[in-house]
């Protein structure tokens, strides 16, 4: 069962040092309270997964959290680069940064053959690109029942993933809506998990059909109201477009990423 | 009476006409989905559009700036998870056109949206592929728009994220269930198709008052022109008021987020 839990509390308690950590979105519903919590609790050699690592994840790696990412997609989306992603794998700053690069359609395989305890996702996938050529968990292997070619890659079975919803009820049962993503199978793949929630209700107001996650498949619990700022929670607040353009500037420079760092983040609490 | 437009008003304009109503476009963001949504505005109200963040036969009134945009959720006739719009809806065959952008393009039309330099020392690292390697060997055929240039058009991509037909034209030879890959790529100078047999894309159009001597000077291979070689129709006032207020509605939107 789901247990409550303040974001300081969850993060110090099930996110570690060296972890394989997924804080997934697809646009809508980032994470951002809970990575910057990870960022104050100066979490170190992380391997992060996401298919579309963004403003959150360029902050981890602009502050030295992560030693590896496993991705699809890495830039601002609509804007342009990320520049401490570029700055960490070209030059190596804060610390030289470790690249396994997928497709979208090879990821979310990879996270649904997690969700299902499988080892493997199978795709028909990767014809005719260069990414097989530079990425290892990429390989191929043969129908055996039509003999033909398809794409292998491993499953993402993550020590920890975390997820930002619209709401929990007081069992911790949570309801996504809107865009889902990858949120539900980043979940199930995962050993432990950590829900952060615009609001506790004492009822979902679910439909039948609703993207819900039963308190019994989640770890940890925690209130973040505007947790997803400046990304989106559909039903509360928009997205900042105005911050994702920003950001381009603040990025672009490690002093002014830094001086950001410190007044946004550091000197911020939970 | 002419009417007054830009290389980049065109450029759009001629992209949304590769659409039509019967067709189901799996959108990149950017050029791609500022063509087909102008398409639905215009001349195939009921061309379905779908994007990789789940949003399933959507119908936004402002462009997107990102792939995952509330308006795309909002307006779509149903949000499914991205695990379900990559297996079901591409894999499975049900995507007649995937309309993608790019940073460089080849001669073979392969794509890279990877790196410029080297993989592992690169000059300059990009977003990566997304969506797009599944989606242009999944959809049934796959419509390319970007702005010409030598930067951008160039003999042999640095890395070919997205394969068209591969460094000799013939990636897709014999390949089982597989679509047929890119049958059109739409500039602001002009409009280039593969050729039948080489697979190397040639100039099939030029917008007016662009001249080969300017395709020429953008293209970084010795770029051949067809024939028969057209003149695309300049666009309708209709089109352009129709684009116009789009841009127009799109960025009055997000300058007050």
């Amino acid at each position: 069962m789901a247990e409550f839990f303040s974001l300081n509390e969850a993060v110090s308690r099930f996110i570690h040092d060296g972890d394989t950590v997924a804080m997934e979105g697809f646009t809508h519903l980032i994470p951002f309270a809970a990575g910057h919590e990870v960022i104050r609790q100066k979490k170190r050699d992380l391997t992060l997964v996401r298919m579309t690592p963004d403003l959150i994840y360029d902050q981890l790696i602009g502050a030295g959290c992560v030693a590896k990412l496993i991705f699809s997609w890495g830039g601002n989306p609509g804007v342009g680069s990320l520049h401490r992603l570029r700055d960490a794998v070209e030059k190596g700053w804060p610390r030289p940064l470790e690249i396994f690069e997928h497709s979208h359609a090879a990821m979310a395989c990879a996270y649904e053959a997690g969700a299902a305890g499988l080892p493997l996702a199978v795709l028909r996938g990767y014809v005719g690109s260069d990414l097989p050529k530079v990425n290892e968990q990429i390989k191929f292997i043969e129908c055996p029942f039509s003999g033909e070619r398809l794409a292998a890659v491993p499953s993402v079975r993550p020590d920890v993933t975390v997820i930002h919803a619209q709401k929990a009820d007081r069992k911790g049962n949570v309801l996504i809506e809107g865009i889902v993503g990858v949120q539900k199978e980043a979940v199930l793949a995962a050993k432990r998990s950590i829900v952060t929630v615009e609001e506790i209700v004492d009822d979902l107001g679910a439909s039948v059909n609703a993207c819900v996650l039963p308190s019994w498949a989640i770890t940890a619990i925690c209130v973040a109201e505007g947790g997803a700022k400046p990304s989106y929670t559909l039903g509360y607040y928009d997205r900042s477009n105005a911050f994702y353009k920003e950001w381009d500037g603040i990025a672009r420079d490690r002093d002014s990423f830094l001086s950001w760092l410190d007044s946004n983040v550091y000197n911020q609490g939970a | 009476m002419s009417l007054e437009f830009s290389a980049s008003e065109m450029m759009s304009v001629t992209a949304a006409r590769a659409l039509n109503n019967d067709m189901t476009c799996f959108v990149g963001i950017g050029l791609p989905s500022e063509a087909a949504n102008l398409a639905r505005l215009t001349h195939a109200p009921d061309v379905t559009l779908i994007y990789e963040s789940g949003t399933l036969q959507t119908q936004p009134d402002v462009l997107p700036l990102s792939i995952g945009d509330g308006e795309l959720c909002s307006s779509a006739l149903n949000t499914v998870s991205v695990p379900e719009m990559f297996r079901y809806w591409l894999q499975g065959g049900h995507i007649s056109v995937g309309f993608l952008g790019t940073a460089q393009v080849d001669r073979y039309a392969n794509l890279n949206t990877t790196l410029i330099g080297d993989y592992r020392a690169p000059k300059v690292r990009l977003p990566g592929g997304g969506g797009a390697p599944e989606i242009a060997t999944n959809a049934h055929e796959v419509f390319i728009t970007v702005k010409h240039s030598k930067r951008t058009f160039v003999k042999d991509v640095d890395f070919i994220t997205t394969v068209g037909f591969g460094r000799d034209g013939k990636a897709r030879d014999g390949v089982p269930n597989i679509g047929k890959g890119p049958t059109v790529v739409i500039t602001d100078l002009c409009i280039l198709k593969p050729d039948p047999t080489s697979k190397e894309l040639v100039v099939t159009s030029l917008h007016p008052g662009v001249s080969r001597e300017q395709v020429v000077e953008a293209t970084g291979w010795e770029i051949q022109f067809a024939s028969d070689l057209a003149i695309t129709p300049a666009p309708t006032e209709q089109e352009l008021t129709v684009l116009r207020e789009l841009k127009a509605r799109t960025a009055a939107h997000h300058a007050g987020q």
